[in-house]
């Protein structure tokens, strides 16, 4: 069994309600950032432990907090963001549906180090039901004192408001939650300026993910350098990983970021093993948008070496052999699966969430769509995959914002490794109508140059 | 106008402005669209929209903007249960498919249609956040996952029951 | 401006001094010709604008004397400030040239090719991208994006298929006239720009969105298949106008007049008063006097920009090379047959056509 820091309590019944929550020992944490401790103290603590963003970016959440800016007589505002929506990713519904306390303590003590008197939670729309969890946790709280006025006493002020979205992924880029949350378009901000020195209503803001900021809570209570010391490298602390796919059990996991790939992948614990005794094809890491890897990649670096759970052993190789923690949206792929089909379907993805603004990612995710959908269909061509490949490159790093790449790479990576899985689809469009390419080398073992 | 919010919409709209600070009532437009979408019988007309715009006193065309942005606003009117099915990746590899087939099927309708007697809209959407609950489709505010096509028949004749009961 | 304020910035390999605050694009446009890299949807007369077409991406190769690490991507040069001691590569840098046919590419594989039927032909910035950036033939082979017509009313003309999304119509009627009752639409590659009920566009000062549009996406509708642009003679000229400047450019055919524009620069966009404020144009100006007695003609309009209207007039500009040819050369000696009489044929192949001999004059 691996530490568990945030998810330790989730199985205790009635977790979800204040009472069995504050007897359970929740809002210690609030107590001793208020009590004990000032603002200033509370981000070195956080920047101590080594937290890195738990969105998808990795950014360390101390220093982005240590970024904002505090203008005399302007008011500060903590949002935290809820739009999850990164195909493959749920951990955020499972810590907010079931720990909704965990969230809000982590919110007010965030508040606090930020100076921020209303905080914002943008939901996804469709989460309505957490809507109202979230919304019952928050009376709670005020009822008894956490939130609202003068809390316990320090003079510190807090409300914190819960606004769903209304189904658009491109709101979990921060700058286009923000707009949201302003009531407009979700079109990502032109940066700089970035959100800490102008961000909601042109205040400074900070944007942080909810599992972030539910991470602050075990953060205070054990003290940064006890966090860090739980994981390895730069890799402090704890993950959700939410694993879905064709596994025996897709569940959200909390894991120390010590576990190998495999151990994840097979153990009881965890995923429990390929679904219906099949083999291991392909596993999408951390959330569609990062590159797909071939069983032998996912399981061994391309120097042959174990592959683990986290953020540096995941991105080992670079793009060329290696992905990304990213949101750890965890996909697996059984030998069954058609690397062309998910391709497009994530392709499509992405073209119905792209805001429009810029060229390059209004018109190339849709074009890398319709490209995708004809060689799935049976329709491609031989230079369908050149072209493929050149549209990706087009897009990626050319536009606003983060979409874009995310666009780009899934594309290319499904090329990269699996190019003549898409070649046979060209040459046999008929077959390929019938049956999927299968697993071929996919499992083989890597090749270790001596 | 005859569209308004009756009292008790009308508090819920006016906690829901209250959340921001004075002036940025703007703020406020997506939340005020669901309520409206939700009180007047689950889409949004113009009306609704310019309804909108005059309580948050703001252009109607900020309106449009907003409500034609985000994918889970209605824009024409829908059955009284919207069965909105995930087909992204992650569902896709689990079955969404065969349930998007088996649901056209059995409703003789194609996505984006709504059923004869109005009971029922199939519109396909993109990744839910229930990927680990695959395959899954949206019923109003609640999820229904790890669809089988038993479970879609159970879930079908509980609806049209439902329908029966408050007619 | 004292001394410390300024910045030393270099653009391929050009050094000048600007203003702290100044963007890049607006140091290179100082610069000037080629080394002022295209914009689509920014405009300097429109607060917010730019950033979102992606065709003036620079590569910063020195991010500035204190921290001289290059910037990991493309930037775009309309909205990111210069440093001192700052680094741009614009046409020097292959990536850029790269991206900028990249950009082309992408705004083209959904823009129909009507120009021969496009009233904007001529004038266009598309046009004008393409034909530096641009590469012949297309990849795309799939349908090309078409919407529902929506009709914006007697004065101004739009072809959404046209539209690259530049949002500087958006700007513009938030920002000169009274309440904006079009906006953009929907998302992704259906956005579009539209009122969503039918209403007609016609606010006092609406009718500059005709001029800050880049493509044939809003024209001008009194001017409507009336005449191709480059076949009329462009006049200043002006008039007690009560509610703008009544600072225009007239495009006459003898002393008829085709159209009414504001007077623009040589990046095309409108140009400021002598008091300083840029030109913006009346709707009653615009649409509904055309009549030249009403004009005060000031003289000859030199068309600066690079343009089909401005050929002829381009000698020694970087980058640009004035034809060769002639119709006598390319026909093998034989003259050229008017297919239609639309034109005075004095008027357009003389060599002296006088917009011309002026701008020559003027360059």
């Amino acid at each position: 069994m691996g530490v568990k820091l945030l998810l330790e309590k989730a199985h205790i019944p009635g977790i979800r309600s204040y009472d069995v929550y504050r007897r359970e020992g929740g809002y210690r944490a609030v107590e001793k950032a208020l009590k004990e401790m000032n603002p200033e103290s509370i981000v070195e603590e956080v920047k101590k432990s080594g937290l890195r963003g738990r969105g998808g970016a990795g950014f360390p959440a101390g220093m982005k907090w240590s970024f904002i800016a505090k203008p005399e007589g302007v008011p500060r505002h903590l949002v935290c963001n809820a739009d999850e929506s990164e195909p493959g990713t749920f951990k955020d519904r499972y810590l907010m549906e079931f720990l909704p306390h965990l969230l809000i303590e982590g919110l007010i003590v965030s508040s606090f180090a930020l100076g921020s008197n209303d905080t914002y939670i943008y939901i996804r729309g469709e989460y309505a039901w957490i809507t109202n969890i979230l919304e019952t946790a928050i009376d709670e709280a005020k009822a008894n004192g956490w939130l609202g006025k003068n809390i316990l006493g320090t003079g510190f002020d807090c409300n914190i408001h819960v606004q769903r979205g209304a189904g658009a992924y491109i709101c979990g880029e921060e700058t286009a939650l923000i707009e949201s949350l302003e009531g407009k378009r979700g079109n990502p901000r032109i940066k700089p300026p970035f959100p800490a020195i102008q961000g909601l209503w042109q205040r400074p803001t900070v944007v942080n993910n909810v599992e972030t900021l539910a991470a602050v809570v075990p953060i205070i209570n054990m003290g940064g350098d006890e966090y860090a010391k739980i994981g390895v490298g730069r890799s402090t602390g704890t993950k959700l990983i939410s694993a879905c796919g064709n596994i025996n059990k897709p569940g959200v996991y909390e894991i120390d970021m010590t576990i190998s790939v495999e151990d994840f992948i097979y153990s009881d614990e965890y995923c429990g093993g390929i679904a219906n005794g099949k083999k291991l094809k392909a596993c999408i890491p951390g959330g569609s948008s990062v590159p797909i890897l071939p069983a032998n990649l996912l399981l061994k670096t391309a120097k042959g070496e174990t592959r683990y759970m986290n953020y540096e052993s995941l991105s080992d190789g670079g793009f060329a052999t290696g992905s990304m923690m990213g949101s750890g949206g965890f996909i697996v792929l059984d030998e069954d699966q058609c690397i062309v089909k998910n391709t497009y379907t994530l392709a499509r993805f992405y073209r119905h969430e792209s805001c429009g603004q810029c060229s390059p990612c209004r018109e190339g995710t849709g074009w890398m769509e319709k490209i995708l959908q004809k060689i799935e269909t049976g329709k491609g061509t031989s230079s369908d995959i050149d072209l493929l490949w050149d549209i990706q490159r087009k897009i990626e790093g050319n536009t606003i914002c983060p979409l874009g790449d995310a666009a780009a790479w899934p594309v290319a990576a499904a090329i990269r490794h699996f190019r003549d899985e898409f070649e046979w689809h060209i040459q046999h469009p008929e077959e390929a109508q019938i049956r999927n390419f299968g697993l071929q080398h996919y499992a083989d073992p890597i090749h270790v140059p001596a | 106008m005859n569209l308004q919010f009756n009292d008790e919409q009308m508090t819920e709209c006016k906690r829901l402005v209250a959340r921001y600070p004075e002036g940025k009532q703007k703020s406020a437009v997506l939340p005020v669209l669901h309520l409206a979408q939700d009180s007047f019988g689950g889409w949004l007309s113009t009306e609704a929209m310019d309804y909108v715009a005059q309580i948050l006193n703001i252009e109607p065309i900020e309106v449009y903007e907003v409500a034609t942005f985000y994918s889970m606003y209605n824009l024409k009117p829908v059955g009284k249960y919207v069965f909105e099915v995930c087909q992204t990746g992650p569902c896709m590899i689990s079955g969404s498919d065969n349930i998007i087939q088996y649901i056209q099927q059995k409703l003789s309708i194609q996505p984006g249609e709504t059923t004869q007697d109005g009971l029922f809209t199939l519109k396909l959407v993109e990744c839910l956040g229930a990927c680990g609950y695959a395959p899954m489709m949206q019923v109003g505010k609640i999820y229904r996952e790890h669809l089988t096509k038993e479970k879609v028949d159970a879930i079908i004749a509980e609806y049209t029951q439902q329908a029966a009961h408050q007619q | 401006m004292s001394e410390q304020n300024l910045f030393k910035v270099t653009i391929d390999n050009i050094t000048i001094d600007v203003p702290a605050g100044t963007t890049i694009l607006q140091a290179a446009r100082k610069i000037g010709g080629q080394v002022a890299p295209p914009a689509m949807c920014y405009y300097s007369k429109l607060e917010g604008s730019g950033g979102k077409c992606r065709t003036c991406l620079v590569e910063v190769s020195k991010g500035s004397e204190k921290d001289p690490r290059p910037m990991p991507k493309l930037v775009a040069s309309c909205r990111t400030t210069v440093m001192d001691g700052m680094e741009v590569k614009n046409i020097t840098s292959d990536k850029v040239i790269d991206a900028r046919a990249s950009v082309v590419e992408f705004l083209l594989i959904n823009h129909p090719l009507d120009c021969p039927i496009c009233d904007q032909a001529g004038e266009c910035h598309l046009q004008d991208l393409s034909f530096d950036h641009g590469k012949a033939g297309t990849r795309f082979e799939f349908q090309k994006r078409t919407f529902k017509k929506h009709d914006l009313g007697k004065n101004i003309q739009l072809h959404m298929t046209r539209c690259i999304l530049c949002y500087r119509c958006v700007f513009t009627a938030d920002q000169l006239t009274q309440k904006r009752v079009h906006g953009i639409l929907d998302r992704g590659d259906h956005a579009e720009i539209a009122t969503h009920i039918e209403k007609s566009l016609d606010n006092e000062f609406i009718g500059n969105v005709i001029d800050v549009c880049p493509v044939g996406a809003l024209t001008d509708k009194t001017f409507r298949f009336k005449n191709r642009v480059w076949f009329l003679k462009p006049m200043d000229a002006h008039r007690d106008c009560p509610t703008c400047s009544g600072r225009v450019t007239l495009w006459n055919r003898g002393d008829e007049v085709y159209r009414v524009t504001a007077r623009k620069d040589e990046w095309g966009e409108i140009e400021d008063t002598p008091d300083g404020k840029p030109g913006w144009i009346c709707n009653t100006c615009r649409f509904d006097t055309k009549n030249a007695n009403d004009w005060v003609i000031e003289g000859p309009r030199a068309i600066n920009r690079q343009s089909v209207i401005a050929q002829g007039h381009y000698q020694g500009t970087v980058g640009m090379t004035k034809p060769q040819e002639t119709f006598g050369a390319i026909n093998d000696g034989r003259t050229p047959h008017l297919l239609m009489d639309i034109h005075d044929e004095s008027e357009v192949n003389k060599n002296e056509d006088y917009i011309s001999k002026n701008n020559i004059e003027n360059a």
